[in-house]
């Protein structure tokens, strides 16, 4: 063999190491359980459905929530007409999370295993589940 | 014809899965499929890097961009042409972060007069490292599919990639600086009539294969959203040998999963496999000390020689019989 064969050979060790390390890390450590979001809601009267159907919030509801704080923020414009003619407040606290009231289940749990981290909560303080089940400011 | 070659391996490559994975199999191509790949990948790059640590460098091979060492009083160029250890370090640290080969690209024009002109050109330079440090980051901001929790270090890059924070989900700059530098690499195979005479499918091929990659990736994040908490379940059971097939990721997950899948099965037979060899490169990791050190072909066999002191010891009565001059006659005092 070559002189040189052994650094290479510790080199190339290095390298398979490094390019597996996630499958080390999980092995070792072990991963903690990625769980899907609970669609906890509360029953609020005269509300019986989301804005948009449950497909399209999936994929979707960071686009809609945009499009309403820059329609709040910007135009003033609060009132909002679903496809099939039912209103809502442009609102995360008064109209998401009124039936939404779990932050930590329904948002936080994807966010957070997704390493998302969304700015809402800068500027509103977010819901936090109460005893009695109602929706609480923190 | 290679490029059109290129691209109906890549179209054959979107195809498969995205027909595959419509007409269901998620356990074939979201578990079988990347295991393989991985496995083939791991075998594959490793016996490409033991093959080539079996060939013998004997000698140094002084290509060298500057003043070798000489003479104390002669400034010699320790990081062009090293003659020690850390010199020969510093060269790699440069190939291998900085691209130094690519950076002294030149390009000759035939200009009026005629002229021959040389010029530095930087464009190469500038694109591949582009490219290579936004796929780099690009493969670093995945390792938050590949574990759970998340590393703040993931998180850190991630922070700092979508700094600018254009549009939503927010615009990362590396699948911005990736997508263009692909584009500039292609284009420059295709549009530069000489770069395109000494371009093949070999040449092609990867480059569309990263640019599918990287627009499916885009597409998903940006476009056509699919259930990324199955992707991250059906990631990290992969790589805790725990696989599940969560339901309803969506076949453009998969389409891109089979083209990584291909891109990593394909590396270690390929050009891709410069990821290792560039480690390996003869006249760039070893120092130019031929003139210091003396160094012997390390399979030199013991060769029987014949001197001519022998010769003429041997058959010194018949020469001196035919007259011929003798060196040991001559050496010694002539007797009468």
């Amino acid at each position: 063999m070559p002189p040189d064969f052994r650094k290479i050979v510790f080199g190339l060790v290095i390298f398979l190491i490094l390019v597996t390390l996630p499958l080390w890390t999980n092995l070792l450590r072990g991963t903690a359980p990625l769980e899907d979001p609970e669609i906890s809601t509360r029953d609020v009267p005269g509300k019986d459905r989301c804005v948009r159907e449950a497909e399209y919030m999936k994929a979707n509801h960071m686009d809609l929530l945009n499009e309403w704080r820059e329609t709040v923020v910007r135009d003033g414009e609060r009132g909002f007409v679903t496809v099939d003619g039912r209103h809502f407040d442009r609102s995360l606290d008064r109209t998401c999370m009124d039936c939404h009231n779990k932050q930590e289940v329904f948002c936080d749990r994807c966010h957070n295993a997704l390493a998302v981290s969304p700015y809402c909560w800068d500027c509103h303080i977010g819901a936090r589940e109460t005893k009695d089940g109602s929706t609480a400011l923190r | 014809m290679t490029f059109g070659f290129s691209l109906f391996v890549v179209a054959l490559l979107i195809a498969i899965p995205a027909l595959g994975a419509a007409a269901g199999g998620h356990a074939f191509w979201g578990v079988v499929i990347p295991y393989a790949a991985l496995a083939i990948f791991l075998a594959g790059f490793t016996a490409r890097i033991l093959g080539w640590a079996r060939v013998p460098v004997p000698f140094r091979i002084p290509t060298a961009g500057g003043q070798q060492k000489s003479l104390d009083w002669i400034k010699s160029s320790r990081l062009d042409n090293p003659h020690s250890a850390w010199g020969t370090i510093g060269r790699m640290a440069l190939e291998i972060l900085c691209f130094r080969s690519l950076f002294r690209n030149t390009r000759v024009e035939l200009r009026e007069g005629p002229k021959l002109a040389y010029g530095s050109s930087k464009w190469l330079w500038a694109a591949a490292l582009a490219f290579h440090y936004a796929f780099l980051v690009v493969f670093l901001r995945h390792f938050k599919y590949f574990v759970e929790p998340t590393p703040a270090w993931v998180t850190a890059i991630q922070g700092l990639d979508g700094f600018f924070q254009v549009g939503l989900p927010v615009l990362y700059v590396t699948d911005a600086l990736l997508l263009g530098a692909v584009a500039f690499l292609l284009g420059r195979r295709l549009l530069d009539a000489r770069v395109r005479y000494i371009s093949h499918a070999a040449d092609y091929f990867p480059l569309l294969l990263i640019a599918a990659i990287a627009v499916t990736g885009v597409l998903m994040r940006y476009f056509f959203k699919v259930d990324l908490l199955g992707v991250k379940q059906l990631a990290v059971g992969l790589l805790s040998l725990q696989p599940v097939v969560p339901e309803g990721v969506g076949a453009m997950f998969f389409v891109h999963l089979f083209l990584v899948s291909s891109l990593i099965v394909y590396l270690p037979f390929s050009k891709l496999m410069h990821l290792g060899g560039v480690f390996l490169s003869p006249t760039r990791n070893l120092p130019n000390d031929n003139r210091m050190r003396r160094h012997v072909n390390p399979w030199n066999y013991p060769v029987k020689v014949h001197t001519y002191e022998e010769y003429e010891e041997e058959f010194h009565e018949v020469m001196k019989a035919a007259g011929l001059p003798l060196d040991k006659e001559k050496s010694c005092p002539k007797a009468s």
